[in-house]
């Protein structure tokens, strides 16, 4: 079993992605389950997705409490809590950040030690250049792709294209490629950054009207 | 096909294989899914030959369901927590007039206080309404429970609740075998009501029933009801000759050392019995309990009504313990599931211990259920416990 704990901000695609990331690990053959963790489900809260991968049939139901990786979708969260809790010794965290992987296991002393476990990634600088909006999630999944082998980036692009169209689809697969590549020419870069953020792409981005809700973020508990 | 899918999808999908003349409803958490994706079935002619209405309240949406069903229509609703409270009154007519009614409820606890998250109280306080109430392991058993609801509910007369675990089911996406439409038509006849309200045959139902035939009423109703029991277990035998599964067994022995789902417990066995998602918690754990010498024979309930004593003493067999594991407490007196777990059990020297967990969304654990049973395996579990009590809680309170 190979168990993966997606944190993040409630608009920015949590349970989409832990969804994306199922998809792509059954289009490699695995026997997934995503679950998302509700609490508090407003735009900006804290929100937690499970995601596992098996080569057996899934019979857990409980929350992922050791994970084998971790996404942080959101900077700030490295901050405000420790999203690392838990993470099983030699696992994998893929974050969204401008700092250096030392740097945010200064932050974070839970933070992978090993080297190259870690990867950072601007992913909001990436993805707002093809889509306008910090909405990072399949960003995070092409760096998770590069950065643990476990899916490949085409599954990436295949479980996009399964939930988006037209524009939305083609910035978050530019998006998901340009983060691989990201973590894959860092690799051992370990003190390496992106202070800067990324150069300015011309791409063709969707209008606001064109986002779809789902990537938009809605509260997922809007009629309790 | 196998495919990955959200529960609640994959359910809306079952219902529409199902092809109901009138899906009504009002939104709740965490059911709302599953009608916003039948309401997109119906808007898109996904679904045809279907009346989606919206209606105000839950107490709308049962009403229109028995005004539908009474009108010889093929009829889904769906609810949770106080949404279910609220249509309680028209449940119990449902059941009342024989109308074959099919609803999902997204198992939701119950307010006050307030909490929208998973628990089985909702169903559980519906025990009496004199409808069938199924229970799903997991997205699978959902799915294929809502195919086999109609064709059961339709042969005896009597609505269904098909219960899945709020957000731990409706909401995880798993891989689920999705039936196909041949299959649905070979296993599901269309629907002909035993008498329906027709204009050009003016009758009438729900007449008043005075006290010269209330009780015979009840008397039916209550034998209608025990054979249920048998009935669900061949309707379950049928749904695996096509479907190639065997889902819907009141009772089941899962995990079994040989394999078989009926294995009566053996001396020195802990029989732990639970209903819905936790049991595939409890099967995960199953291998590393027996490991370490816990002879775990683990018993899932696959109906809540019709209670099916008989097939449940047996799978108890000679088991030294019972732990079983209950998602909703009677305040002041214990487990509901272990209530009538207690009754059925009637003359077993066994002890029972009744295990609140999960309460309001309490998340269950792998650790915490292993401790409980290895407890249990000790001689060391009281009869009630409240899993994963916070001491620091209830110091600030006393």
């Amino acid at each position: 079993m190979f168990q993966i704990v997606i944190h993040g901000r409630g608009g920015q695609g949590v349970v989409t992605a832990s969804e994306m990331l199922a998809r792509a690990g059954f289009a490699g053959g695995f026997q997934v389950q995503a679950i998302p963790s509700f609490g508090s489900e407003r735009t900006g809260a804290p929100v937690v997705g499970y995601t596992r991968f098996s080569e057996s049939k899934i019979f857990t139901r409980e929350p992922i409490l050791t994970p084998d990786a971790v996404i942080v979708l959101d900077p700030t969260l490295l901050r405000a809590m420790n999203p690392f809790h838990g993470l099983a010794s030699g696992g994998w965290a893929a974050v969204n950040t401008r700092e250096s992987p030392n740097e945010v296991r200064r932050i974070s002393p839970d933070a992978p030690p090993t080297p190259g476990h870690l990867a950072t990634l601007p992913a909001d600088d990436i993805v707002r250049e093809y889509l306008g909006r910090p909405i990072p999630s399949a960003a995070l999944l092409g760096a998770f792709a590069a950065l643990t082998g476990k899916i490949t980036l085409q599954s990436v692009a295949d479980a996009v294209t399964h939930l988006f169209k037209g524009k939305v689809a083609s910035g978050n697969i530019a998006s998901a490629e340009v983060a691989y590549k990201w973590v894959e020419d860092h690799r051992g870069q370990e003190d390496v950054g992106a202070p800067n953020g990324i150069a300015h792409v011309d791409a063709d981005r969707p209008t606001e009207a064109e986002l779809p809700h789902a990537l938009i973020g809605s509260p997922e508990v809007s009629n309790a | 096909m196998h495919e990955l899918l959200e529960g609640s999808q994959a359910v809306a999908r079952a219902v529409g294989l199902c092809h109901p003349d009138v899906v009504c409803a009002y939104p709740i958490s965490p059911q709302t899914h599953i009608v916003e994706a039948l309401s997109g079935m119906v808007r898109t002619g996904k679904l045809v030959n279907c009346d989606y209405i919206n209606v105000e309240s839950e107490f709308a949406a049962m009403s229109v369901a028995i005004g539908a069903s009474a009108a010889g229509g093929r009829v889904y609703t769906a609810t949770a927590s106080q949404g279910l409270l609220y249509m309680a009154e028209a449940v119990y007519n449902a059941s009342g007039l024989g109308l074959p009614i099919v609803m999902t409820v997204a198992n939701r606890t119950i307010g006050a206080p307030i909490n929208i998250w998973n628990d089985q109280s909702d169903s559980l306080s519906q025990r009496d309404s004199g409808w069938l109430q199924l229970f799903a392991i997991d997205n699978q058993e959902a799915v294929d429970l809502h195919i086999i609801a109609y064709r059961l509910a339709e042969e005896i007369s009597i609505p269904i609740m098909v219960c899945m675990d709020g957000f731990v089911l409706t909401h995880a996406t798993d891989v689920v075998d999705m039936p196909t439409q041949e299959q649905v038509d070979a296993f599901l006849p269309s629907f002909t009501p035993r008498e329906s309200l027709d204009i050009d045959n003016p009758r009438s139902i729900g007449m008043m029933a005075g006290p010269d035939i209330f009780t015979e009423t009840k008397y039916l109703s209550h034998r209608a009801m025990l054979g249920a029991i048998d009935r669900l277990e061949e309707v379950s035998g049928e749904f695996e000759a096509i479907f190639g599964r065997r889902t819907g067994r009141p009772v089941r022995v899962l995990g079994a050392a040989n394999g078989s789902d009926s294995v009566p417990g053996r001396h020195g066995q802990i029989a732990v019995i639970a209903m819905g998602s936790v049991l595939g918690t409890l099967q995960a754990i199953q291998p590393v309990l027996r490991a370490s010498g816990v002879d775990i024979h683990l018993i899932g309930l696959g109906a809540f009504r019709p209670f099916p004593s008989r097939a449940l003493a047996a799978a108890i067999g000679q088991a030294s313990r019972v732990v079983v594991f209950d998602r909703a407490i009677q305040v002041g007196i214990g487990g509901v599931l272990s209530g009538a777990v207690r009754r059925a059990m009637k003359g077993s020297p066994a002890p029972l211990h009744s295990v609140a967990a999960g309460l309001g969304g309490r998340p269950i654990t792998e650790d915490s259920l292993a401790a409980i049973v290895r407890q249990a395996h000790a001689g060391d579990l009281s009869d009630l416990t409240f899993m994963d009590l916070r001491d620091d809680v209830i110091e600030k309170v006393s």
